[in-house]
């Protein structure tokens, strides 16, 4: 049952990934897609398959896998089921120090992922104190307002920075804020797979805490949790793994909430369980709806960002009511 | 063996402290009582053992460690403590739950193991929750609740038990039978700590009891010692009798009626 379970998320990756290679604007077999892959063929179809469609499809899968693990602890520290990166404005923080750097010049593939993490921290950060003040108790509800408050501030602060900007790069931020994966290049991909890596190991090494702490902090800490510096490490990690998406691709938002529910749902208890599974799922997801997104308005691209908006808000909805 | 000493608490904004000087001790064998009104400072005893509140002053000890600098998975191996509330975000099996009382005997990559299986399997047995395994953590009764969460704290595999309003939501069998069974694990050997409204039950299956009121201790010692009407009318500031129950002989605190 276990098995069966690991071989459907890994089965559904493989199809999404399959699917990402082989649907596009030029029509090339499966076949021909993956002698590619291994650098056959004639040149042009090389080119497409391994410098546009597989770049694409591994930066989809690093936002699938930073979105989805980053949600999954989240929400286990915050006990919170409607906890995520974009809603709690960790996503917008990281897009300010993105949005930073590009504006200084900083734009090394090693370089704009710390940024964007001194940005989703310093959100978590505020996030956190905003919901403290309110409420004296993390409150989910008061958590997930002052983490939309933080975002709406992060968009003006954006829009801020941006103001002196030419029309091109506006244009670029602002096809940017809404999610795409369509500027994937090698070297972004080859750093933000090194930290999406890095932070999601060290999250599955503490997810004994997650799971405890997901409890109740007094509960956590009777089991032998440091429940300050533990949730404090979690959110760390989570910030940078939710900086790492935003990094390569933007703001793309339910995707940290979506998937932790289906891993659930599939019956994953345990929160290593549950974070391996969110980022299996997470990859899927995300390259399944840039597939969508690059297709259905073929040889217009939409954002990627809308395309798991309209997914994930109806889901939201669902989570809401059943929350409230 | 638990020993508070000289302790001081203060919230952040509090007008007074939490705890202000406590001093006392649960000794293995035998059944301690914390007791008090609201705000005397029983839950932040039990929240300064497991190192949710810093002491000010003084210090809380739990066998050979000191709460304050002792290595917290160590700490939880030897303590385990059921709080007054607690609730999974993300119902998961009881089995599964209970089995969460070995997490302090791990690291973060050795697995669980058959042993530790064992020992959650007797723990549950112990607390009558083996008939509960299957289910899950939201379908049960808060009876049934507190008796599977009594089951991790005994996987825990400590010899120090404390326990924070044990008797809450359970009916007249229940908190009876949980009571025994605090009583029997004592007599083992363990240290058992309760913290409790509930005078009349405490004050027979404590051998020790220790009245807590603004923070210092007001009276502790046996039942005979504390159930006196002299000695808990000023601390719970209404007039009271302590009367001698007919039937088994037991203290019985009667709080009057004004008119």
């Amino acid at each position: 049952m276990t098995n069966a379970r690991w071989v459907l998320l890994l089965a559904t990756l493989a199809l999404s990934c399959v699917a990402g290679l082989v649907i596009g604007p030029v029509p090339i077999g499966v076949g021909d897609v993956m002698r590619a892959l291994t650098g056959n063929g004639d040149a042009q179809t090389v080119a497409i398959v391994r410098d546009l469609r597989l770049t694409r499809v591994c930066l989809a899968m690093i936002t699938g896998v930073g979105l989805g693990m980053s949600g999954a602890a989240l929400q286990g520290t915050l006990r919170n089921a409607l906890a995520e990166p974009y809603l709690l404005g960790v996503s917008g923080g990281a897009a300010v120090g993105a949005v930073l750097a590009v504006v200084a010049g900083l734009t090394a593939a090693v370089a704009l992922p710390v940024a964007a993490f001194t940005g989703a921290a310093a959100a978590v950060a505020l996030v956190l104190v905003i919901a403290r003040v309110a409420s004296g108790r993390a409150d989910p509800r008061v958590l997930l307002m002052a983490g939309v408050v933080v975002g709406a501030f992060a968009n003006a602060a954006i829009m801020v920075l941006l103001a002196g900007a030419g029309e091109g790069t506006l244009r670029n931020a602002l096809w940017w804020m809404m999610g795409s994966v369509s500027g994937a290049d090698w070297a972004s991909v080859r750093w933000l797979a090194l930290y999406a890596v890095a932070a999601g190991t060290l999250l599955v090494a503490v997810a004994r805490d997650i799971d405890l702490l997901a409890l109740g902090e007094d509960a956590a800490a009777g089991l032998g949790v440091r429940v300050s510096s533990a949730t404090r490490r979690i959110f760390l990690l989570s910030a940078l793994l939710a900086a790492v998406t935003v990094a390569g691709a933007g703001l793309v938002g339910f995707v940290g909430l979506v998937v932790p529910a289906l891993a659930r749902a599939l019956g994953m208890r345990r929160a290593r369980e549950v974070l391996v599974a969110s980022a299996v799922l997470g990859a899927a997801l995300v390259v399944f709806a840039d597939v969508v997104a690059r297709t259905v308005r073929a040889p217009a691209e939409l954002p990627l960002g809308a395309i798991t908006a309209l997914v994930g808000v109806p889901f939201f909805l669902v989570r809401l009511r059943r929350a409230a | 063996m638990i020993t508070i000493a000289d302790a001081v608490v203060r919230y952040p904004g509090a007008h007074r402290n939490a705890l202000d000087g406590a001093s006392f001790e649960a000794r293995p064998g035998c059944v301690t009582a914390v007791v008090g009104p609201n705000g005397s400072g029983k839950s932040t005893v039990v929240r300064a053992l497991i190192g949710q509140v810093a002491l000010a002053a003084g210090s809380a000890r739990v066998g050979a460690f000191d709460v304050a600098t002792a290595d917290r998975r160590a700490l939880a191996r030897t303590l385990a403590v059921v709080t007054q509330r607690e609730e999974p975000t993300f119902p998961l099996p009881a089995r599964d739950y209970v089995m969460l009382g070995r997490y302090p005997h791990h690291g973060a990559w050795s697995a669980l193991g058959p042993a530790d299986v064992a020992v959650a399997e007797a723990a549950a047995e112990r607390a009558g929750a083996s008939d509960l395994m299957a289910r899950r953590t939201d379908e049960l009764s808060g009876g049934e609740w507190q008796r599977v969460r009594l089951a991790r704290a005994l996987a825990q595999g400590g010899d120090v038990l404390v326990l924070d309003e044990p008797g809450t939501f359970l009916d007249v069998a229940h908190e009876m039978a949980a009571f025994e069974l605090l009583d029997e694990l004592a007599r083992e050997g363990r240290t058992v700590m309760l913290v409790s409204h509930q005078l009349n039950l405490v004050a027979r299956y404590a051998a020790h009891i220790v009245l807590l009121h603004h923070g210092r201790v007001a009276a502790a010692g046996t039942p005979a010692d504390v159930m006196r009407g002299d000695v808990l009318e000023p601390v719970y500031d209404w007039p009271l009798v302590v009367a001698r129950d007919p039937a088994v002989g037991a203290p019985v605190l009667i709080p009057l009626k004004r008119r």
